[in-house]
């Protein structure tokens, strides 16, 4: 059997399937998007669940809104803004094969998401104190009392805590998930496994840091900012 | 062709966008615009995330239309869930008043 040219050219990091590298990279991160379309739909549900209840039950969703701490929350939507220019500068040192910085990088990444997961329990520890926890001890007596121009029903508002904890929980999943992929990809760079020819796992590990990211930028308005006008 | 490398100060740039354009989100809610509130806030979202992605995700740089097709097909069919099931839920009352 004759060798192939090919065979003979194969590069350091290059699967064999592909012409170079250049398109396997195109393949890899065509298929981190098609999983990425996956969760779209998989956050859509919750988005369309949202979107009814809120049409339905206006005044409860603006009084629960009031609720959260907007503070925490904005300087949340901050914390992950900055972890992701610290994840899209880390891709930046894989490309040039700057292995320390690459290593802080990721380390002020993985920060970054354990201080969001950090202040996110706070925010949870308040509406457990203020029995805002659907359930047998929820209470919406708070809000009654404290916005009497908005007329709500206690059993409604119980949907939009329902939401905000469902919302905010299986984002913080995928935040938890991230904090696991990332420490992963840590230990590998530290180790020296990527190279401007092969860093691959930084880049799709990337797209996922950023997509989480994405879900949060639009779980701030439609949770926090429902209604913060004064009221008359 | 090799892989496009962005400067460390158009990153930089985007995030003080990102971050100018949180607090002007965080601020204006408090300012009484009527129904035009959720409008500016999730205009001010949907910029966010056209950065984000665009910049940080690369996809302003991939040679790849397919890449491109992927994410604006994902998009259309999200806008497809939410807005046909809002043309029901929002329409119900119609003709039974």
């Amino acid at each position: 059997m004759a060798y192939s040219p090919l065979a003979i050219e194969h590069k350091e990091g290059l699967q064999h399937q592909f012409v170079d590298a250049e398109q396997q990279r195109n393949a890899v991160s065509l298929g981190m998007w098609l999983f990425l379309a996956t969760e779209i739909m998989f956050f859509g549900g919750m988005f369309c669940a949202y979107l009814v209840y809120r049409y339905w039950y206006y005044n409860e969703f603006a009084a629960g809104s009031r609720s959260i701490d907007i503070y925490l929350g904005t300087i949340n939507t901050a914390v992950l803004i900055c972890s992701s220019l610290t994840v899209a500068l880390g891709v930046k040192a894989a490309q040039l094969g700057k292995r320390k910085l690459l290593v802080t990088l990721l380390l002020i990444t993985l920060l970054f998401g354990l201080a969001f997961l950090a202040i996110k329990g706070v925010e949870w520890y308040d509406k457990y104190k203020e029995h805002h926890i659907p359930g047998p001890s929820f209470s919406a007596q708070d809000l009654i009392e404290k916005y009497p121009q908005i007329p709500i029903d206690p059993r409604p508002t119980q949907i939009y805590f329902s939401l905000y904890f469902a919302m905010t929980g299986l984002h913080a999943l995928h935040m938890i998930v991230g904090v696991g992929i990332f420490s992963f990809i840590l230990f590998q760079a530290w180790k020296g496994r990527f190279t401007p020819e092969y860093h691959t796992p930084v880049e799709i590990s990337g797209l996922y840091w950023h997509f989480v990211d994405i879900i949060w930028i639009y779980l701030f308005p439609l949770l926090y900012l429902i209604d913060r006008k004064p009221l008359k | 062709m090799s892989e496009h490398i962005v400067s460390s100060k158009l990153y930089i740039g985007i995030w003080a966008t990102l971050m100018c354009l949180t607090v002007i989100t965080a601020t204006v809610a408090f300012v009484d615009l009527g129904p035009l509130n959720t409008v500016v806030a999730l205009l001010i979202a949907t910029l966010k995330a056209l950065l984000v992605v665009l910049f940080f995700m690369h996809v302003k740089y991939t040679s790849e239309k397919l890449t491109k097709m992927v994410i604006v097909s994902a998009v259309f069919w999200l806008l497809i869930l939410l807005f046909l099931s809002l043309a029901d839920y929002t329409t119900r009352g119609i003709g039974h008043a």
